[in-house]
């Protein structure tokens, strides 16, 4: 047993984090991801999550979520999470005929498939524009849009890195496989993505008490401040482990990922929205300025902790595998559902 | 990147396995004596079989296991409901430094029985005046005849009343903090020692005031140079316990077992609030658990790195979080103090106390971790 990353899996996290930099310091943000994504594209990172009897890479849920962690610290807009969510959900969840009509196109530059939330009878899509096809998640349902229509109805998104969309869902085809095996490993790539949220949020928190001074000294020797830090530690690390123990349980062990995909579900989406608004409050006025990056990292926590199922959601059914469900009590059972090796 | 265990650990965790199917010691007394008592028997019976000193290396009569194996063994005996074996400070701490500091005699001296239990230890480093604050202990070590004279009091001592040996931290200059002190072993069997127990919230007596009064210390029982003991100190204190990050993770798991129970006894498996304050002890026991077996990768390539703080703060504050869920459930019941769950509740109070406070932890994460300016 070893829990750590190899040399390869390295690898991948430094090149992701580099191409990300330079689309940093070239000063892009949200408006220019349509370029970004054929650079992406064009490089073969968006054809990472596709199977490859189907002209994709199938990398590994653990290589897949190396990327997204890099890709939340950089705060990249949705279509690549949204993208990679969707083949995974398509290739978990198809049947027969499903998979191989539509998994062909996302392996390719101009097959973008974005993803969807199901809401109020609808959906809301994110960074559906230029998207070929998207998925549409509820909580027990996924189903495909395809094509997305050539006008969408825009609404205001409270993650201003990303778009969203309104559309009627009715023409959606129901995706007729493992529902339920989809959705867990969609959910831990967005988990994924939410730790790199949690850890720049705090990168920024330290970076600033270790420069602003009050009183004489820098702000990060006062308890008061480092303490708040230490724990966004404690929780993005937590965030971190669960992360990536489920995305190898998905590649391993997937009998036990229903389990593990909502241990980071939980921690993942808990510590980016109390790690960014942690790291806010360090800040002080500064913080609250719109010019200032730290809102833009608390918006995509509070936006993505809610896209899929919800944290009480997975709550509920930590409940129910751990001793509290309807077969607990009729067996009288005490026994949790996951066993440590 | 790999979570089953190999052939090999498999093969460890069932002959651990195997052997407490066979040698399980039974259900452990509820006295604080019987149940020590009941804990030497214990560790005589790990010693028999070579499993005292799991993690000590074989020439010291030790299994020399890996880290990993050392996390198979801890999470082994807590699934078994195996009792921990009584000379545990001897065992993780005063073992440890006398391999990594002391002289080829004190290791001759020492080493075997504490793994056998024959003698016990304590650390007497706690001091009404310095807790967190370690460096600055007061107890006085003056230079006599063919070693040291000591005095001065110890507090919060674990076990010294039942221990032959004490890691003792004491002033032995008036030269500069960090360089003024020594690490004495001291044997507690002398006329100047009096030991005095203090009663606990519990109402137990598991720790003790310590008085030296001129007790004697030979030149031989001084681990490493005079003057250097708070590096050794500071170098026990990091003495990681690898893998029971994981055991103790695994041992609020079974708690939280009895606790689903519970809240079904009580009629409360409906409740939303219930249910999912419920899960977040689930979700967070989970976490420690892989936090622990992260900690034993980045462990394994050098020395044990700060990060231990954050399993320690975690632990703390969920097993306190745990007790306060299962009293809040329990009705009427939480008014009388003679249940597992009141022990438990009120037990957890030491956890963000006892080797290191939580504020020291997050201290050590700040300074040490994240680099941020000290407030000194
Ligand atoms: C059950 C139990 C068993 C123990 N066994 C032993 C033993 O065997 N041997 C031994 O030597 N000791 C033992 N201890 C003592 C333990 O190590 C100390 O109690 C602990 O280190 C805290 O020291 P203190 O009690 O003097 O509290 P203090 O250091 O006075 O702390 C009081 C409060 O102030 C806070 N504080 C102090 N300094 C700072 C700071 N710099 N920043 C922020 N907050 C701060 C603390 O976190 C705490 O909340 C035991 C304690 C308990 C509860």
């Amino acid at each position: 047993m070893r829990f750590d990353l190899n040399d390869e899996q390295r690898a991948i996290k430094d090149a992701i984090r580099e191409v990300c930099d330079a689309r940093a310091s070239r000063g892009e943000g949200a408006e220019t991801d349509g370029a970004f994504w054929s650079e992406l594209a064009k490089s073969g990172w968006t054809q990472m999550a596709v199977p490859q009897e189907f002209g994709g890479q199938g990398s590994g849920l653990l290589e897949l979520s190396l990327v997204l962690e890099e890709m939340g610290r950089a705060l990249v807009g949705g279509a690549y999470l949204g993208h990679a969510a969707a083949a995974v959900l398509i290739a978990a969840s198809g049947d027969e005929q499903q998979r191989p009509r539509w998994l062909p196109g996302l392996a390719t530059a101009d097959g973008r498939a974005a993803l969807g939330q199901a809401h109020n009878g609808g959906a809301l899509l994110v960074d559906a524009s230029g998207a070929a096809l998207a998925v549409i998640a509820g909580p027990e349902t996924a189903a495909v849009l395809d094509p997305v229509p050539g006008a969408l109805n825009e609404a205001a998104s409270l993650d201003v890195t990303r778009t969203l969309h309104r559309v009627e869902s009715a023409g959606a085809e129901r995706l007729r496989g493992d529902v339920d095996r989809g959705l867990d490993r969609a959910e831990v790539l967005l988990a994924a993505e939410l730790v790199g949220v949690a850890q720049r949020a705090m990168e920024l928190a330290v970076e600033h008490a270790s420069n602003r001074q009050q009183f004489g000294r820098p702000i990060g020797a006062y308890q008061a401040v480092s303490h708040r830090c230490a724990d966004m530690l404690v929780q993005v690390e937590s965030a971190r482990s669960a992360v990536l123990s489920a995305a190898w349980t998905a590649d391993h062990e997937p009998e036990q990922l229903p389990f593990a995909a909502s241990v980071a579900k939980v921690t993942a989406a808990s510590a980016a929205w109390q790690v960014a608004a942690a790291s806010l409050q360090v800040h002080g006025g500064m913080g609250f300025t719109w010019e200032y990056p730290i809102h833009r990292y608390l918006r995509r926590a509070a936006a993505g902790a809610r896209l899929l199922r919800s944290v009480d959601h997975h709550l509920d059914r930590i409940a129910d595998q751990n001793g509290l469900g309807a077969e607990a009590v009729a067996a009288g059972a005490v026994q949790p559902a996951y066993a440590v090796p | 990147m790999d979570l089953t265990l190999s052939p090999e650990e498999l093969r460890f965790r069932d002959e651990i396995r195997a052997w407490l199917d066979q040698n399980h010691p039974g259900p452990a007394p509820q006295d604080t004596e019987q149940n020590f008592d009941f804990r030497l028997a214990w560790q005589r019976t790990l010693h028999e079989a070579g499993y005292a000193g799991i993690a000590w290396p074989r020439e010291y009569g030790g299994r020399g296991a890996t880290l990993v194996e050392q996390a198979i063994f801890n999470e082994e005996m807590v699934r078994a409901r195996a009792p921990a074996p009584a000379n545990i400070l001897g065992l993780i701490m005063g073992g440890p430094v006398v391999m990594a500091h002391g002289t080829d005699d004190q290791k001759r001296r020492f080493l075997a029985r504490i793994l056998s239990g024959d003698e016990l230890w304590c650390q007497g480093f706690s001091e009404p005046d310095a807790g967190s604050d370690l460096a600055s202990v007061r107890t006085r070590a003056e230079r006599a005849e063919g070693g040291w004279r000591i005095s001065g009091q110890k507090v919060w001592t674990s076990y010294a009343h039942r221990a032959k040996w004490c890691m003792l931290l004491a002033r032995s200059s008036d030269g500069a903090r960090y360089r003024n002190l020594t690490y004495f072993i001291c044997d507690m069997r002398q006329d100047g020692v009096t030991v005095r127990p203090l009663r606990q919230i519990t109402g137990e007596s598991e720790f003790n005031e310590i008085f030296f009064d001129g007790a004697f210390v030979p030149d031989e029982n001084v681990i490493g140079s005079v003057d250097d003991g708070w590096n050794i100190a500071l170098a026990t204190l990091m003495f990681e316990r690898p893998g029971l990050g994981a055991a103790s993770a695994l041992a609020i798991r079974l708690q939280l077992g009895e606790l689903a129970g519970l809240i079904r006894q009580n009629g409360l498996d409906d409740d939303a609030s219930v249910r999912r304050r419920f899960a977040r002890l689930v979700v967070e026991t989970e976490t420690i658990r892989l936090n622990g077996y992260r900690g034993l990768a980045r462990a394994g390539e050098g020395v044990p790195g700060p990060e231990g703080s954050i399993v320690k703060i975690q632990w703390a504050s969920l097993n306190q979080a745990m007790t306060e869920l299962a009293f809040d459930v329990q009705g009427g019941a939480a008014l009388e103090s003679d249940s597992t769950w009141a022990y438990r509740l009120l037990r957890a109070r030491a956890n963000s106390i006892e080797g290191g406070t939580s504020e020291i932890q997050r201290n050590i994460l700040a300074e040490r971790v994240l680099q941020l300016p000290r407030l000194r």
